[in-house]
């Protein structure tokens, strides 16, 4: 019987042997660079390819073609995502997209939207944050005002992922006038061609995609409203959770990188009549840089053990904990990556380079080193205080 | 599957917690909550009652007594012996000379020998190190020369832990040199009431009396009490090494710590408020929390990685856990340093020795704070240095 989570199953060991091979092939480094110097947008042709493989519905429920699901699927498919350098916008559709109407959908938007995301026809993006929330999952200004039978959306999204090319928006909107439960924040699906949404996309600084999304009386039927009954904050707060993890086994894989080709770099560049990988203090680094990554992977492997399990608490915890410890290595060991290469580790015609820009990317996205460190400190921490009798408070 | 532990290993840590919680005798618990030290009666005690239950030993092999569980099995009964506030068995004895002994050690050896290391009548020094031989192990000089049926040993051991209690001493010695240091090394249980040994007390910045020298001049050991072939030592040395890595992250210790810490700080005010309220010790608690979180993990991954393999082989990640977990044992130290204060200040005369405390000038729970941070700075210094451990990984792990 299989029961360590460290132990893959064959259809995981399947899934990881598929998208290692898959990308080994057709996504090389130099690919994505054309000579160019800069970043190169991502490709139809890609995603294409990713659905017929199966990847894109991996972690979707299994009527709709996912697998049975655990924490080393997550892990092998980001992980090969962050050492490839994937820029298409895997976690927006896949994490982001698919699991709110996963979590928040009626069947029959399930049936609907989940099969499209599986074939690859349906990119979607989950429209929530705002400029002034930073990291605050409840900060939506954002609102829904009653229209007859359907709803009117006014608001500005911000750093919406893959809201440049989204076939389907999920947006997040406070009702003002019914009563939603304590929040009242609720789920609406919305076309991005609708009349009233206005989309403003740009790069970011990893050569992925985002876009800021106004939405200006933008009409939307009730029938397109997700989470049915209640408040869709806990929805986005999962969701959150999931693609926060997502990314944090992703950057596993980026700095999985950046530890190979720093070790074969020291191994092969010469300087002084030695190779550089010969001083002892550039050995020590290294090893430091292994132990971050060895630390992130495992915090990792945790908070997704945890998004498998019931306990509220214990995922928001995790989940918390992993961010912190990815942002702690991911800065270590991309900061000693380009240090230990030298001049080539900060040019655009390196890998190395491109793993740092998306690793620092993936250091602010769904929220800090300092913010998780403070949410979780505020939930007390992963240890408890000793209540043994005998020990004596003061 | 979603659990970091199996329904077996879960069932296991029951059973173990069960026994551990009804075993420690209630005056070595207190002692060990107390970071007091423990005396060598109720050492010897704590070895008699796991050795009635056959648990004195349960990483050997089973017809010496061990009990064939495997390296999860061993990990929890350390972890929930340590989280019921007991001390681990004498390392000295149990996981250094016993599996020695075992694994080179000649019939008469294991016969006289196992079942007094186990219940400790024998306590075990180790002799390994010497002035001239720290990191540098194969560096060591003590010679023993051959004379009949003896070997005549001389010279001087270094850091020898807890020998003012010790019986007996495994010691490394020279009998041949001028080849390569590390042949011409030989492995010898030798007694220490023996003519010609002396123990000179070292005193630690604790000011506790911990480690020592001790001189071996003109000191006669039977050939019979050599362990292994003669010259061969020094591979036997790096098994036990091998063996000890696996277990080094000490993460049970550093997580009562951490508990007790969050415990008494919620006592002590600052500016009005509860040090658990103040951001610097959350901050700095809690990051220590996740990267212990981790390190557990990173465990309990090499761990399942060395299920996989060869009954002997280690993973080459394994060096990581003593050298992180020893990291984060000295930062829980440092934390509650820094949580006491100035109450942390005054020398507490007998505290660490138990003797009475109702006229303490500071809380029960500082009258340690100091002491176990300054000792404790020798963590990342014994049993390989940070330093040799990066070395070890670099070579290892990254073929650097």
């Amino acid at each position: 019987m299989n029961t360590s989570i460290f132990e893959p199953s064959d259809e995981q060991k399947l899934l990881k042997d598929s998208i290692d091979k898959f990308l080994a092939k057709r996504y090389p480094f130099d690919a994505r660079l054309r000579g160019t110097g800069k970043q190169v947008g991502w490709s139809r042709e890609i995603w294409a390819e990713l659905a017929s493989l199966g990847i894109l519905a991996f972690s979707l429920p299994q009527e709709h073609g996912g697998m049975v699901g655990g924490p080393l699927d997550m892990m092998f498919v980001m992980e090969a995502l962050g050492r490839a350098l994937v820029v298409e916008p895997f976690v927006p559709t896949v994490i982001l997209g698919a699991r709110c109407i996963e979590l928040a959908g009626s069947p029959k938007q399930q049936l609907d939207i989940l099969s499209r995301v599986a074939d690859g026809s349906c990119l979607l993006a989950l429209a929530h944050s705002e400029r002034q929330a930073r990291y605050d999952l409840a900060s939506v200004a954002t609102t829904a005002r009653r229209n007859g039978q359907g709803w009117e959306l006014r608001g500005e999204k911000f750093l919406v992922l893959g809201g440049d090319t989204a076939d389907m928006l999920i947006v997040s909107a406070r009702i003002a006038d019914e009563p939603f439960g304590a929040q009242g924040l609720a789920l609406f699906l919305v076309d991005p061609k609708a009349p009233g949404v206005g989309t403003t996309p740009y790069m970011m600084q990893d050569g992925h995609y985002a876009a800021n999304i106004t939405l200006a009386d933008v009409r939307v039927d009730d029938a397109d409203r997700l989470a049915a009954a209640g408040d869709a904050l806990p929805v986005v707060e999962a969701v959150i959770g999931w693609a926060t993890v997502a990314v944090c086994a992703e950057a596993v894989g980026l700095m999985e990188s950046m530890l190979e080709l720093t070790v074969d770099y020291l191994k092969t560049r010469e300087q002084f009549g030695v190779k550089i990988g010969t001083f002892q203090v550039l050995q020590h680094r290294a090893v430091d840089m292994l132990t971050a990554v060895e630390q992130a992977r495992s915090i990792t492997l945790g908070a997704l053990a945890a998004l498998y399990r019931p306990d509220l608490e214990e995922r928001r915890k995790m989940v918390s904990a992993a961010k912190v410890q990815i942002g702690k290595s991911a800065k270590m060991v991309g900061q000693s990556a380009i240090q230990l290469h030298g001049g080539i580790g900060v040019t655009m015609e390196y890998k190395v380079g491109h793993c740092f820009l998306r690793s620092s990317a993936i250091e602010v996205l769904f929220g800090d080193a300092e913010h998780h460190l403070m949410l979780l400190a505020n939930q007390g921490g992963l240890v408890e205080p000793t209540t043994t009798e005998g020990m004596q408070h003061v | 599957m979603n659990s970091l532990y199996s329904d077996e290993d879960v069932a296991f840590r029951n059973e173990l917690r069960a026994f551990f919680q009804s075993s420690v005798p209630p005056g070595l618990r207190r002692k060990v909550q107390l970071e007091q030290n423990v005396s060598p009666e109720e050492m010897r005690e704590w070895h008699r009652i796991l050795d009635a239950k056959g648990w004195a030993a349960p990483a050997w092999d089973a017809n010496w007594g061990g009990t064939g569980w495997g390296p999860m099995q061993i990990h929890l009964y350390r972890e929930q012996m340590q989280l019921a506030h007991a001390p681990l068995p004498l390392a000295m004895n149990i996981n250094l000379v016993g599996p020695l002994i075992i694994a080179f050690g000649s019939d008469d050896q294991k016969t006289s020998f196992l079942p007094r290391i186990r219940n400790l009548d024998y306590w075990f020094a180790q002799g390994f190190s010497e002035p001239g031989a720290g990191s540098d192990l194969a560096a060591l000089r003590t010679s023993a020369v051959r004379d009949g049926d003896f070997y005549v040993v001389n010279g001087q051991k270094a850091w020898t832990t807890l020998a003012q209690y010790a019986n007996w001493m495994f010691a490394l010695v020279r009998t041949e040199s001028g080849g390569r240091k590390q042949d011409g090394i030989t492995y010898l249980l030798i007694d220490m009431a023996s003519p010609g040994i002396t123990v000179r007390p070292v005193i630690t910045i604790d000011r506790d009396h911990h480690v020592n020298e001790v001189f071996l001049d003109n000191v006669r050991v039977p050939v019979a009490h050599r362990v292994g072939e003669e010259n061969r030592a020094w591979n036997y040395a790096k098994f036990l090494l091998s063996n000890e890595r696996l277990f080094g992250a000490r993460t049970a210790l550093t997580n009562l710590k951490i508990a007790r810490i969050k415990e008494v700080a919620a006592g002590v005010m600052q500016d009005g408020k509860p040090l658990t309220e103040q951001p610097w010790l959350k901050q700095r608690l809690t990051l220590l929390e996740i990267e212990l979180r981790a390190l557990e993990i990173t465990f309990l991954r090499i761990l399942f990685e060395v299920q996989q393999r060869k009954p002997g082989e280690f993973d080459t990640k394994s060096s990581m856990l003593k050298m992180k977990g020893s990291e984060l044992f000295q930062r829980a130290d440092e934390i509650m340093l820094e949580v006491a204060g100035p109450a942390a200040l005054p020398c507490i005369e007998g505290f660490l020795q138990g003797k009475p405390t109702d006229q303490l000038p500071v809380p029960e729970w500082a009258a340690t704070a100091s002491q176990k941070y300054f000792l404790n700075r020798a963590a990342t210094i014994y049993a390989g240095s940070t330093e040799v451990q990066h070395n070890i990984l670099a070579k290892a792990a990254l073929g650097l």
